[in-house]
């Protein structure tokens, strides 16, 4: 392989795990506008992922970060042309950054629900953008080629950036926003009863079994329509897995082999974003105004020295950070109840 | 108002305030951490409470740093996508490798040790914070590393096929002298605002128990912040005596690589060897003969020669000499019309890179003079009496302590990245040529006034969450933890 393909991949690699990593944390989010009946559920809720969710988080800064360093052009029209859907995302996890850190520190009930607010729809605006944008992804964005403004760069822009901004919202692009959305709440409810033990787990259990059938529905329309529309045979294969991987997975939830069920999510999210990666290479994006102006890997990759040292970084580092985040992961394996809250809020005395 | 304007404003705007909150970062976790290996080695819990008091106001700061630093990431895509094409292949990895390196390790860890308390082993657990505070310090490294790129490149070639700056040695740009003196100029200036913040929080403490007369009802909290407020004091000792000896190291520095940068900030029009104390001209005459100015022999040479008779160019000769240079390469990379826009005027806006350097120095030292002398008042005299504040004036003091360096980091950073203009990547690309070209204006103003918009509501939050927990003291009931073995048993600490 050549190095714009091994990088092709890694940034692939970034993406899913983005994607099972936060994905269970924007499906707990949600959760909290579901399951969250009293405060106390929405503190054990929030609780399962508050040790996890910034460095969940951070597998997007390495994927942003990566796709700059090694396809400047890649980074510089997808950010610029997708200008208002990033802005929806960046202001999305600003307020839910925020909320976890600030929910708990002031003990008033109109407080917290300002921030559970900002807990649920910071969860789930990216959950349906991302959707939206990856299934724009498969499908081509209206790109081309031209000289930009300074007779500078022959790189790629996106046409008409505002009237597309309507554009992305076809029914396949949608249903892949539903898809992601379902599917990061089954994943994270599965998480949640994985996670957790009494009466949040059972009622996590039941919601993943409701949820589970929604998800097998849209996994099943959405990847087979990829793989039909703009896929290659590979593209069948991988759809075929993680529709398996989903009905699996609610199977074993219901049989309440939580761990199995949790991997099996996750396996779902590997095949599904696998498959949108395959469907786009050797393209980096895809242009909908024509094949010729798509972009591929090799064409807006960095030069091969920055890709070598970058890919020594990589090697080196990508193993020791799966090893210490799954070891984080196993310090807090214990599964939480409302029993092992603390003071009913850490400030009993009051506010003025 | 055009693209380019705009996304400079917004640029502006969200990193200078990231940067409210990135020196605490940068500092309070190593005093936190230090704080907690006192605790350890001493097992008197007074530090153990001064660790979780620090520590929590620690955390309301990294919450807002972190969503902050988001936006900055993605930026460059989104308003300056052509300065994304034209250096992604330099200025991209240290980017990469700072999230790769340093923020996976500051958030994880961060994690394990928010929530660690009862899980993890006392030794295991320190480690952790510790990790932070290294991965902080990482994540500076490299980010500046990046800037230092922009203010002096080096280690790179144009490549022509592609139009593009190529790397040809990364080594070159972990070595940039530019990096060499920013780094250690940053994060002494970082210390500066950690050492006030712990100080001005603890003598406040002081202050108001010795003015509600409970010295001897809270005489532990009178001890152990007292402790902190002598520790931070020195810290801001050290950390002046640190940013002074490393700014003049970078006034050598800049004046090697960006001569016009020290004629701005000395609104010096001709040649000469004398650092202007006050110059005052009137606003439409653009030229020395009309100025006012107090001046002090000799020290301009020596803050960029080390001596006191070299002259130092001024702002015409320097254009002369810039026009010689950069003129003809302007036009070979982005042709006649950019070349000549750029060429007209090479120098920065002259009164904010003279006032903002200016404002840098005095803020920053009025602080470290405020801990110096804070320092020598709490001494204990001769007979054991112990000194502490009560006047008003002293609660003037210590709320300066922690804002005025951190207001002084903002011009110092204001200084650099405006004394940079016209260019974005100095020498090479001017900032009219880096902004993203498919982006209209009404979609940055858009997004400049949700962040702003934004930003100003949290900062609300934010301020009245830090002097809500600043008020509450010293937490109390603490005990030394320990690891949790029943299913049942509460946890020592959950949001
Ligand atoms: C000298 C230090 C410094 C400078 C100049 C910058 N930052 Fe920063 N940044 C930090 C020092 C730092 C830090 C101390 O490491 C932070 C502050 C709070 C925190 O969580 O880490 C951080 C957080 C932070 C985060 C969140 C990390 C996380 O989720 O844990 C991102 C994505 C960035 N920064 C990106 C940037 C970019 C793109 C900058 C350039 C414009 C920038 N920062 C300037
Ligand atoms: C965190 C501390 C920083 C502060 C407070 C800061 C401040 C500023 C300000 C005030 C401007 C506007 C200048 C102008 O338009 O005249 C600016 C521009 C800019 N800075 Fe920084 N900066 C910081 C760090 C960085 C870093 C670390 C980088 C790169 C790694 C960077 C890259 C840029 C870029 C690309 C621009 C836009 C072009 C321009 O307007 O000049 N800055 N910054
Ligand atoms: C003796 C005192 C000082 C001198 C001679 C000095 C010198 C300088 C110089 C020359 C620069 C510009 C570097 C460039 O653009 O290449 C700078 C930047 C800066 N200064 Fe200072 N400084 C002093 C004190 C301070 C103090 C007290 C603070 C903090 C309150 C501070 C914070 C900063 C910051 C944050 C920057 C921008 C980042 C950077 O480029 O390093 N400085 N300083």
């Amino acid at each position: 392989m050549d190095l714009p393909t091994i990088w092709f991949v890694l940034i692939a690699v970034l993406w899913v795990g983005y994607f099972v990593l936060e994905g269970y944390d924007f499906g707990v989010g949600m959760l909290v506008g579901i399951l969250g009946r009293k405060n106390n559920d929405r503190r054990v809720l929030i609780n399962t992922i508050g040790p996890l969710w910034d460095g969940n988080e951070v597998w997007l800064l390495t994927a942003g970060g990566a796709i700059f360093a090694a396809f400047p052009e890649w980074y510089a029209t997808l950010f610029s042309g997708l200008y208002l859907p990033l802005l929806l995302i960046l202001i999305a996890l600003i307020l839910r950054g925020v909320a976890f850190e600030y929910r708990a520190k002031r003990d008033s009930a109109a407080w917290r629900r300002g921030w559970d607010f900002c807990i649920i729809f910071g969860s789930f605006v990216p959950a349906l953008v991302w959707g939206i944008g990856f299934a724009n992804f498969v499908r081509g964005l209206p790109i081309t080629t031209q000289t930009t403004e300074t007779g500078l760069f022959k790189g790629w822009v996106m046409q008409g950036n505002v009237e597309n901004f309507f554009g992305l919202f076809m029914p396949f692009a949608l249903l892949g926003g539903v898809l992601t959305v379902v599917l990061f709440l089954f994943h994270g409810a599965v998480f949640v009863t994985f996670k957790t033990k009494d009466e949040m787990r059972e009622r996590a259990q039941a919601f993943a079994n409701r949820i589970g059938i929604v998800t097998i529905v849209v996994m099943a329309g959405w990847t087979l329509w990829m793989a039909g529309a703009y896929g290659k045979p590979a593209n069948w294969v991988l759809a075929v897995l993680a529709i398996l991987a989903v009905v699996g997975a609610w199977l074993l939830n219901r049989v309440g082999r939580d761990g199995l069920a949790f991997a099996s999510t996750a396996a779902s999210i590997v095949f599904l974003f696998v498959g949108i990666f395959v469907a786009l290479y050797p393209y980096v994006m895809k242009s909908s105004l024509g094949e010729q102006f798509s972009m591929t890997a090799a064409q807006a990759a960095s030069s091969d020295k920055v890709l070598q040292i970058m890919s020594v970084a990589a090697l080196v580092a990508v193993p020791v950070v799966i090893a210490y985040q799954a070891w984080s992961f196993w310090v807090f394996r214990k599964r939480l109840s409302v029993k092992n809250l603390p003071v009913e809020q850490p400030e009993a005395e009051g506010v003025h | 108002m055009d693209p380019v304007t705009l996304a400079r404003w917004q640029f502006g705007i969200t990193t200078v305030y990231h940067f409210f909150f990135v020196p605490i970062t940068l500092s309070l976790s190593f005093i936190v951490a230090i704080f907690q290996s006192v605790w350890l080695r001493t097992r008197n819990l007074a530090y153990l409470r001064l660790t979780k008091f620090y520590g929590k106001l620690f955390l309301i700061n990294f919450a807002m740093g972190v969503v902050t630093g988001i936006v900055q990431e993605f930026q460059f895509g989104m308003n300056w996508s052509d300065y994304s094409r034209f250096v992604g292949d330099i200025f991209g990895a240290p980017l990469a490798l700072e999230a790769l390196l340093a923020f996976f390790l500051e958030s994880t860890f961060l994690g394990l040790w928010i929530f660690g308390w009862d899980r993890l082993k006392p030794k295991v657990h320190l480690a952790t914070i510790w990790i932070v505070a290294v991965g902080t310090a990482l994540s500076a490294s490299f980010i500046l590393a990046a800037n230092a790129w922009m203010q002096n490149p080096v280690g790179f070639h144009i490549d022509q096929t592609q139009n593009r700056a190529e790397l040809d040695s990364f080594l070159a740009v972990l070595t940039n002298p530019v990096f060499m003196a920013t780094f250690p100029h940053t994060m002494t200036a970082a210390w500066l605002v950690g050492g006030g913040f712990v100080a001005g929080v603890a003598g406040w403490h002081l202050w108001r128990i010795n003015r509600a007369g409970r010295l001897t009802e809270q005489a532990e909290d009178v001890n152990a912040f007292r402790w902190a407020t002598k520790f931070g004091a020195w810290v801001l000792i050290f950390a002046g005596i640190g940013v002074s000896l490393s700014g003049d190291f970078q006034g050598k520095v800049m004046y090697q690589a960006q001569p016009m940068k020290m004629a701005a900030a000395e609104a010096a029009f001709t040649d000469g060897t004398e650092f202007s104390l006050l110059t005052i001209c009137p606003v439409d005459k653009q030229s020395e003969e009309h100025c006012r100015a107090i001046k002090i022999p000799g020290l301009l040479s020596f803050l960029a020669h080390g001596n006191f008779t070299e002259p130092v160019p001024g702002i015409v000769t320097t254009q002369a000499e810039y026009e010689r240079t950069m003129t003809p390469r302007l036009e070979q990379l982005y042709g006649p019309e950019v070349a000549q826009r750029v060429s007209r005027n090479f120098a920065p806006n002259i009164p904010v890179s003279y006032w903002t350097f200016r404002m840098m120095i005095t803020l920053g030292m009025i602080s470290v003079a405020i801990g110096v002398f804070m320092l020598l008042f709490l001494r204990k005299s001769k007979s054991g009496h112990q000194r502490l504040p009560r006047t008003r004036w002293w609660l003037a003091a210590f709320i300066a302590l922690p804002l005025l360096p951190l207001f002084g980091n903002s011009m110092g950073w204001i200084f650099t990245e405006m004394g940079r203009q016209p260019w974005v990547v100095f020498g090479w690309m001017p900032t009219i040529a880096a902004v993203s070209p498919g982006v209209p204006a009404a979609q940055v103003l858009t997004s400049m006034i949700v962040f702003t918009l934004l930003y100003g509501s949290l900062a609300v939050v934010e301020v009245k969450l830090m002097l809500h927990y600043i008020r509450k003291g010293l937490p109390e009931d603490v005990q030394e933890p320990k690891v949790v073995e029943h299913d049942d048993e509460p946890l020592t600490f959950a949001y």
